[in-house]
């Protein structure tokens, strides 16, 4: 797939729908995610992003999670 | 045997715990509400059983104090009932494999069960059971239904010879069986799911914080003050001044009994707030002025947790908590801490690192009043008017911001991020919101009243022996050179280590000025934990902590103190 498509969580327009690829980071935070059931593949819904660098809720299945900005800025989605 | 309760966070462990066992345990609408474990009691064959509410976990790999209490705890059992969100059965279902994947029978109670209908999703259950290998019972906790079934299940509970596996095999398998089971419909958004995205953006969610939290403060007032005013002070005016005008006279009027049980009684009228016997102001602080605010409060709080608000507020205040070290859960034990702080230096167990729980501490335990104390604040400042209450709260909240930022800057390590889930909002049932609004006020009966009779006997003691003379002089240069009160307003901050809102009481009789009534609270507010808050802390934090956390306390009290002392 082509690289330029592929933008972080914080960069997706609110309500835009995309799919993980990757999760930037160590394995405290991919095991984070994950049990949360934010993983490589999984389709998600970004519904709302705070202000001066908040959180990002998105929604995966059907659960809402708030994810914290620099957490946010790991998870590498591609549009759809 | 012992029956362990397992699940993700907010599926409503603790619901099935209370029906299972009839002992009362605070359950809310928001992931975290159990950060300690309950254990109670059922029958299944002739033996009690030993059942345990687990505080909730994603995954067996811990990731917070929380977590790691309840992987310990897994070491211990013998059964695990896994109780399991059905409106999210893919996400659940990764610690249930988890849990198969040890050697500890295990059932599964499919909780929410109602809910699937109406989102639309369609769940084969045995066919679940079948692809699990263990017992599954579709459960809703709040009615009750399915409980009976998951009782006469328990003993089917098995341990299947499932493998141990990695977590993309365990995501392969989920993914799987989600296929076989589960069947969505689409359905349309409903307005509550509207409501919920809105308060989540940063226009539509400011303002309803702002309407959230304002309607909260006005309400708590406006139930408290009725409760004062128009039930408690004309029980005590009307219906107990007589009876301890009557046993005044029959002990003398006077005296070393009459001055403990009755106290000091001017011109045939009882002043219930200065007179400071145990019949008088030891009945009247917990009855009459701190109880109202207990119940006025609670109830509040129950509401917000049991809709599901907190969590919501927890994301708008992100970005403010993280100038202060925390993450934006940091506001669900700081809300907390607005009715007692116990409870909320426990609940700092939600955040994940030492550094943020010590901050987190340390901030409550100093600017966040208990409510006992706020409903004294109210009732003794307030009555010089409401600007100075307002100086009060003002000064606590500009400490709180100031000495977060500082901690921030100094305390070592880094504050991890924001990671919640968020629950839908729900319609609190009445039942559920009255019964945990009980269980606060009884706890507040039984654990506060004794000891604030406890502080009005000891204070009439050392008056009598003249102890409060001596420290008094020792300490008149801080308390009148530094704070501008009268030397005497030292037994107070002493006194504070037992009950604040006692503490606060002392000041009435003193015949301070506003000023000084301010600078008595706020440093009363400060100085230092009461005695069932520092065992918490020192519970939590260890000594180390607990000793730099009180020695923040002190300097602060008395930095704020002295600085308001030269403003005001």
């Amino acid at each position: 797939m082509p690289e330029g498509e592929q933008i972080t969580l914080t960069q997706m327009q609110t309500g835009q729908s995309g799919t993980v690829i990757q999760i930037k980071g160590g394995h405290g935070l991919v095991n984070r995610l994950n049990s949360l059931g934010i993983r490589p593949g999984k389709r998600i819904t970004k519904l709302s992003s705070m202000i001066m660098r908040g959180p990002v809720t998105i929604q995966v299945d059907r659960a809402q999670v708030a994810i914290g900005f620099g957490m946010a800025r790991r998870i590498i989605v591609e549009p759809v | 045997m012992k029956i362990l309760l397992m699940g993700n966070p907010n599926v409503g462990k603790s619901v099935i715990f209370s029906r299972l066992t009839g002992v009362r345990v605070i359950a809310s609408n928001y992931p975290g509400t159990t950060v300690g474990y309950t254990r109670g009691f059922m029958k299944l064959g002739e033996e009690p059983d030993e059942i345990i509410d687990v505080p909730g976990t994603y995954t067996l790999e811990p990731t917070c104090e929380a977590e790691e209490v309840a992987l310990r705890m897994l070491d211990t059992g013998d059964v695990v009932i896994n109780v399991v969100n059905a409106t999210n059965l893919e996400r659940n279902l990764y610690l249930t494999l988890q849990l198969l994947e040890r050697d500890i029978p295990v059932v599964v109670a499919l909780n929410m069960w109602d809910d699937t209908r109406h989102r639309g999703i369609h769940i084969d259950l045995d066919k679940l059971r079948e692809l699990l290998g263990v017992p599954v019972i579709p459960t809703v906790a709040v009615t009750g239904q399915g409980i009976k079934e998951l009782v006469e299940d328990i003993p089917k509970a098995i341990s299947p010879d499932s493998p141990a596996r990695s977590r993309d095999e365990r995501w392969a398998a989920i993914g799987s069986i989600i296929d076989q089971v589960q069947r969505v419909t689409h359905r349309h958004h409903t307005w509550r799911e509207r409501l919920g995205d809105a308060s989540v953006k940063p226009l539509t969610g400011g303002i309803m914080a702002l309407a959230v939290l304002g309607g909260a403060f006005m309400i708590i007032r406006l139930i408290g003050e009725s409760l004062i005013g128009y039930v408690l002070e004309p029980l005590f005016d009307n219906l107990w001044a007589p009876v301890i005008l009557r046993l005044s006279e029959l002990l003398g009027g006077d005296g070393f009994l009459h001055d403990i049980v009755i106290g000091k009684i001017a011109g045939g009228e009882v002043n219930f707030v200065e007179s400071f016997g145990l019949l008088t102001t030891g009945l009247f602080v917990p009855f009459g002025m701190v109880l109202p605010y207990i119940i006025s409060f609670y109830l509040v709080l129950g509401l917000l947790e049991d809709i599901g608000y907190l969590p919501r507020l927890a994301v708008l205040m992100d970005t403010i908590m993280h100038r202060l070290g925390l993450h934006g859960y940091a506001i669900i034990p700081t809300l907390l801490g607005f009715g007692c702080n116990v409870p909320a230096v426990l609940a700092t167990r939600i955040l994940e690192s030492k550094r943020e729980r010590f901050i987190a501490a340390t901030l409550i335990s100093i600017a966040v009043p208990c409510a006992a104390l706020q409903a004294m604040i109210i009732g003794l400042v307030g009555e010089k008017g409401g600007q100075y209450v307002a100086i009060v709260y003002g000064t606590l909240f500009v400490v709180w911001i100031i000495l977060g930022i500082i901690l921030n800057r100094v305390v070592k390590g880094f504050s991890p991020e924001l990671l919640i889930e968020i629950p839908p909002y729900r319609l609190p049932s009445w039942r559920a919101v009255l019964q945990k609004l009980w269980m606060r006020v009884y706890g507040f009966l039984v654990e506060a009243i004794p000891i604030i009779l406890g502080a009005v006997l000891v204070i009439n003691i050392l008056y009598i022996l003249r102890v409060f003379d001596a420290i008094a002089n020792f300490t008149a240069p801080v308390v009148t050179g530094l704070l501008g009160l009268p030397k005497e307003a030292v037994t107070a901050i002493v006194i504070g280590f037992l009950r604040k809102d006692v503490a606060l009481g002392m000041l009435a009789p003193l015949g301070l000025t506003a000023e000084q009534l301010v600078i008595g609270s706020v440093v009363l507010a400060m100085f230092f934990p009461c005695i069932a808050t520092f065992v918490i802390l020192l519970r939590e934090l260890g000594m180390v902590n607990m000793l730099k956390s009180a020695a923040i306390m002190i300097c602060v009290a008395l930095i704020t103190g002295g600085l308001l002392n030269l403003i005001l």
